[in-house]
């Protein structure tokens, strides 16, 4: 039984920044990359179900971006797994979730994959979007937001719990092949040993194009997005008033306006 | 004629609030778009909710009776796919729920649609749909068009439309969906841990922590602080799954709304907007983070640019 668990390397915002010259995206200079968290916890649930069930489980990590993001694929390959896949072409840049899920869902079928693994989210735009999509591409059984995991190999359906809101949990029965996506604290996320680290660079990273999957320039990037961004905005100024000075003041000063609201309650 | 649809949702026989808040949305649109508002509900007791939806401003209500009691991803997504073929809406409206997340994008996929998730505002230019959401953590917004698409599928933030309290007389009738397979299956519900030896709901004065402090030993010095000053500790979801707090003091969409709160202080925490849902409508939110970008400072009243290490320090010395 074969696990894909499609991984994205997030951007994180200098404190200061500018954007790209045509104003649809902030300029790549003041760009910090990391894996996303959500995904650390998916690939946490992949080693788990390996370590449970053996090498009956092959766990495959994916990314879909340009030769940085192998960061994110090896800092997976130093916990476990044998090889890593990364597609990128510069056809792909601006691609949106919708695109991405594309990708994902080509390269599921090429490996034969028999379950997806995505994270719920992602943190830099928070788009939800691309595991569910990726199910809809391959035509699977998909559940979102999963908090729990309980798998038998080559079984017919799997149990999981999603996550509702305000903490409330449903419990169902999915049918394999699936894709889950999956939540924050479903798992803790163990550390990469040096060991591990060093042995995940001689690790092979297959790089394809789009084209290598079967697809054309007319289904990734802005022409095959189903969004597209018009322009990025710096949102309005919050009302906050900001309390300066040393720590000393501004302790002071936070302590004076907590007594007196305090006092209004 | 144009219409705008609305994907009204239902949990265990509750209309979901932010449903009507998709419908505020459709309203304030219909104008702007030209276009009616249809509301469809799918449920096993579809018909039960016609009432709750027949607000001012919406032109028809559609029932869909689902096979099923519980949300069932393959469901929503054929019976929603097989609505639009048959209505051709150019907006499809669906809050951004957790069970939305579970078929709103595959419905995009398999129905060639436009698709943007937590949008929070929706305005046509030219007669050209565009969507704001966010982007870079909050930090940044960005605004979204959907050119050569006859649909397109928004999920909506939850408190941002206002809700419609006028009831109309919108037209009732009811859709058949197609039978297809669903390959979920309901188990159980599982309900959240019991309330523990607090209820954050109620508290009026909260010092909430998040991951700025780092380490679980760190935890007691801001739960002393807390103490000596008559407020009740609450965290970010990162503390409560990391086991350093009980989950029942955990704030935002997946723990509790601090519903009675009037005052909040947010100490490392960066205001995601899951952490928002629960304590966004707090009058006083005093946010003290290191980070001048972060979105809890969007939100705050007062804004401490610190750590929060130094001003814990310095705040025990007035409130001993
Ligand atoms: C379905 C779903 C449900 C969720 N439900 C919830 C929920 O109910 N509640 C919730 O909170 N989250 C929830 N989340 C998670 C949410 O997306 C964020 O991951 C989480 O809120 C982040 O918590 P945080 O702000 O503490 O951490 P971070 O986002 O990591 O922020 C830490 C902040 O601390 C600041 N900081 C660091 N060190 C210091 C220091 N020494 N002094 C001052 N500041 C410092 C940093 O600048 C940063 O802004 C949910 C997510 C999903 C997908």
């Amino acid at each position: 039984m074969k696990i894909l668990v499609p991984v994205k390397q997030v951007a994180v915002l200098d404190e200061d920044f500018e954007l790209r010259d045509d104003g649809k995206d902030v300029d790549v200079d003041f760009l910090d990359y990391e894996l996303n968290e959500w995904d650390d916890f998916a690939w946490e649930a992949a080693l788990q179900l390996q370590e449970q069930h053996g090498d009956v489980i092959e766990i495959v990590p994916m990314t879909v971006g340009p030769e940085e993001a192998s960061d994110s694929l090896l800092k997976c390959l130093g916990k476990g797994g044998e090889r890593a896949i990364r597609v990128w072409h510069e056809s792909l840049q601006d691609s949106d979730p919708a695109v991405i899920a594309r990708v994902i869902a080509k390269v599921a079928q090429r490996e034969q994959a028999d379950m997806v693994f995505a994270g719920t989210l992602a943190s830099d735009h928070g788009y939800s979007q691309t595991g569910v999509s990726v199910a809809a591409e391959l035509n699977w059984a998909k559940a979102a937001v999963v908090s729990k995991v309980n798998i038998s190999p080559n079984a017919s359906c799997i149990q999981v719990n999603r996550e509702l809101e305000g903490g409330l949990e449903e419990s169902i029965e999915v049918q394999c092949p699936a894709v889950l996506t999956i939540q924050l604290g479903i798992n803790e996320p163990r550390y990469a040993s040096l060991r591990g680290i060093k042995q995940a660079k001689a690790k092979p990273i297959e790089v394809l194009s789009h084209t290598d999957l079967g697809l054309q320039d007319s289904d990734v990037g802005i022409a095959g997005s189903r969004s597209r961004v018009r322009r990025m905005v710096m949102p309005a100024k919050g009302q906050a008033e900001l309390i300066e000075g040393s720590v000393v003041e501004q302790a002071a000063r936070l302590a004076d306006i907590v007594k007196q609201l305090r006092g209004g309650v | 004629m144009n219409s705008i649809l609305v994907i009204a949702e239902q949990r265990r026989g509750e209309l979901m609030p932010s449903s009507l808040e998709c419908i505020g949305a459709a309203v304030e649109l219909k104008s702007s778009n030209n276009s009616t508002v249809i509301v469809a509900i799918i449920a096993a007791n579809a018909s039960e909710f016609v009432s709750q939806l027949s607000l001012e401003g919406v032109d028809e209500v559609i029932t869909i009776v689902s096979p099923v009691a519980h949300f069932q991803a393959d469901f929503s997504e054929a019976a929603a796919l097989s609505l639009i073929n048959d209505r051709q809406p150019s907006l499809v409206l669906a809050p951004h729920s957790v069970d939305a997340w579970g078929y709103i994008p595959a419905l995009a996929t398999t129905g060639n649609y436009g698709i943007a998730s937590d949008v929070f505002a929706i305005r046509y230019e030219d007669g050209n749909l565009i969507a704001t959401r966010a982007a870079y953590a909050e930090k940044l917004h960005q605004e979204l068009e959907f050119p050569s698409y006859a649909t397109t599928v928004l999920t909506v933030r939850g408190n941002t439309f206002k809700v419609i309290e006028q009831s109309g007389n919108p037209v009732v009738s009811d859709f058949a969906a197609p039978a297809v397979d669903l390959r979920t299956k309901h188990i159980e519900y599982i309900e959240p841990e019991g309330g523990g030896e607090v209820d954050i709901t109620q508290a009026e004065l909260m010092l909430s922590i998040g991951r700025g402090i780092a380490e679980e030993d760190n935890v007691e010095q801001f739960a002393e602080l807390a103490d000596n000053m008559g407020f009740t500790l609450g965290c970010s979801r990162p503390i409560a799954d990391n086991g350093w707090l009980p989950k029942y003091r955990q704030v935002g969409q997946s723990g509790k709304t601090v519903a009675n709160c009037q005052v909040y202080i947010a100490m490392g925490i960066s205001g995601s907007v899951q952490h928002m849902a629960g304590m966004k409508h707090v009058a006083n939110i005093i946010a003290v983070n290191t980070d001048p970008e972060a979105s809890i400072f969007s939100i705050a009243r007062y804004g401490v640019v610190a750590d929060i290490f130094d001003i814990a320090e310095e705040l025990e010395t007035h409130f001993e």
